[in-house]
């Protein structure tokens, strides 16, 4: 019954694109079977925070990284790392919702396929758990060899967390998910993302204020490029330590 | 009215009435070509004429057909069609999946690509020929597929390279955040995304290797034969075309439209085929 216990954590870390410190000095633990928001005003750098936990980041250019990120206890920097092999530990919902172009079906059996898995019956009958498991079954099972595109925003949202569920991570990490959707698509995600953290560790980046008290169980608050304070949401959004934290919960800087 | 609201109605109704004599002017000398080629052309157009090849005397007004040329051309295009395509889609992949955008490299292939677009056909023409003697490849469709697939790679790769530029980069990090490598992001993802595109390009070269008379001149060569190997040399409409407008014979001149009506034909056959199958391509495209 017991499942490893994934700890992310990160130890020193530094992104500088070209001449421009991003992140300085970034240290924190992502705690398992919590959803952790990180909050900030924009260009605090929690995009590019988040995209250095699966090293999508390795894809922009001019990007220099030193510092840890612990994956089950091992850095993902390190040379050699399995960067493939990590990423299927993690998985991803952008801004905006992006199906691959194909069906529905293949969406989710991406992932398996090209991870080399299993005969025919097997990746159907995974497909369908996934879209289950995404609260998606109901609406598409009449149309799975569908366009994906075709779906509305929100529907593609909870496709696109189906198919990274299908992948078999550890990790969900979601640059603000729901900005792109509306609020009844947005109470759709949010209450997966409770339901899911039962499994999962979520990270979450969100300038929503009001969802981040919602949601999490850990916060981690930035300010240009500085973790500034993170701990149990409770004690942060009650009893912050920090006169930025303080400022930024009130609204007096955005 | 007020007058500010009057002027900004009549440039609304200047720039309305500029498109459309734009649109007209491409309309109507599409139709005007068509109209030359269908006239002077249509009364010797037969059923020989695309069935035969040139008997003899055949420039000189006697019976045959230009069965040679058809075959040649479409052989030729055909041929270096696939050559460029070969070339230009794993170019437009490297420059969109594989290079670092802001890298020298791509900026570098994308200018040298631009540059080679603007070459004139008939300097590849000669080019190829000076390579053909050095190498020792004698005049035939092997060496003009050659010549005629570089001449096409430009505009194959770079149309293909637009196509998957504007592929959103959102999409690959959501291939790539799954655990997909370069290989499957490419051909799986992007290609996938940018597939209309991808055939439109190939149309696009296809008419262009069609087409194209210089730089088959010294490399393909023409014979009155249809070729029975790739290393036989070939007729090619646009040269069919040439010798017979350049007869003194009516006749003859009269034949040339018929060649260009044929090829004309090929060329809209090929691209209203292909407009049906990018439409259906395009159905998972987000
Ligand atoms: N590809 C890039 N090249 C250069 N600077 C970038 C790039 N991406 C982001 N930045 C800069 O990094 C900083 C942090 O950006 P980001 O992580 O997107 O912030 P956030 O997600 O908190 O709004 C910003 O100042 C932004 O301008
Ligand atoms: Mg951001």
């Amino acid at each position: 019954m017991h499942t490893p216990r994934t700890t992310l954590s990160v130890r020193g870390l530094h992104v500088n694109y070209g001449d421009h410190a991003v992140l300085k000095d970034v240290n924190v633990d992502f705690p398992d079977r919590r959803l952790t928001a990180i909050i900030g005003p924009s260009g605090c750098g929690k995009t590019t925070l988040l995209r250095t936990l699966n090293r999508l980041i390795d894809n922009t250019e001019g990007t220099r990284i030193t510092g840890e990120v612990l994956l089950d206890g091992q850095d993902i920097y390190a040379r050699g790392a399995d960067v493939t092999g990590l990423r299927r530990k993690m998985g991803l919902l952008s801004q905006r919702p992006t199906p691959l172009p194909m069906s529905i079906f293949d969406n989710v059996a991406f992932g398996m396929r090209i991870h080399g898995e299993r005969p025919k019956q097997q990746i159907a009958e995974r497909v369908e758990y996934f879209l289950r498991h995404a609260s998606l079954w109901e609406e598409v099972k009449e149309r799975l060899h569908q366009p994906a595109g075709g779906l509305s925003i929100g529907q593609q949202q909870r496709l696109c967390l189906a198919r990274g569920l299908a992948v078999g991570p550890e990790v969900i990490l979601g640059d603000e998910p729901t900005s792109a959707l509306d609020p009844i698509s947005t109470r759709h995600i949010e209450d997966k993302f409770t339901e899911l953290k039962e499994r999962y560790a979520i990270i979450i980046v969100t300038h929503v204020l009001r969802q981040a008290r919602r949601l999490a169980d850990h916060v981690v608050f930035m300010y240009l490029g500085e973790v500034v304070e993170q701990g149990p949401a409770e004690q942060l959004f009650n009893d912050p330590q920090h006169e930025l934290t303080r400022a930024y919960i009130s609204g007096s800087i955005s | 009215m007020e007058k500010s609201t009057r002027n900004r109605l009549l440039q609304e109704q200047a720039a309305l009435w500029m498109m459309r004599s734009a649109a007209f002017v491409v309309f109507a000398s599409l139709v005007a070509i068509i109209l030359t080629i269908v006239v002077k052309g249509w009364s010797s157009l037969s059923w020989e004429m695309l069935t035969s090849t040139p008997q003899g005397g055949y420039y000189l007004g006697k019976g045959g057909g230009i069965l040679n040329a058809i075959a040649g051309s479409v052989y030729l295009a055909l041929g270096s069609t696939v050559l460029a395509t070969g070339i230009g889609l794993p170019i437009a992949l490297y420059l969109n999946v594989y290079a670092s955008p802001s890298g020298r490299s791509v900026g570098m292939i994308r200018t040298a690509l631009d540059v080679l677009f603007g070459v004139p056909s008939i300097v590849y023409g000669s080019f190829g020929f000076v390579l053909m003697l050095w190498v020792g490849i004698k005049v035939s469709l092997f060496a003009g597929i050659i010549v005629v697939g570089l001449l096409v790679v430009p505009i194959v790769a770079r149309t293909m390279d637009e196509v998957l530029r504007s592929v959103r980069p959102e999409m690959k990090d959501a291939a790539f955040a799954m655990g997909a490598t370069r290989w499957e992001t490419a051909w799986k993802v992007v290609a996938r995304q940018g597939l209309p595109g991808l055939g439109t390009a190939l149309l696009m070269g296809f008419g262009r290797a069609i087409g194209d008379a210089a730089s088959v001149m010294f490399t393909t060569g023409f014979t009155d034969h249809v070729p029975g190997s790739i290393m036989d040399p070939a007729a090619t409409l646009p040269l069919a075309i040439f010798f017979q407008l350049s007869s003194p014979v009516p006749e003859v001149r009269e034949r040339a439209y018929a060649a260009a009506l044929v090829l004309t034909m090929i060329i809209l056959i090929l691209s209203i085929f292909g407009r049906l199958l990018v439409k259906r391509s395009s159905k998972h495209t987000i």
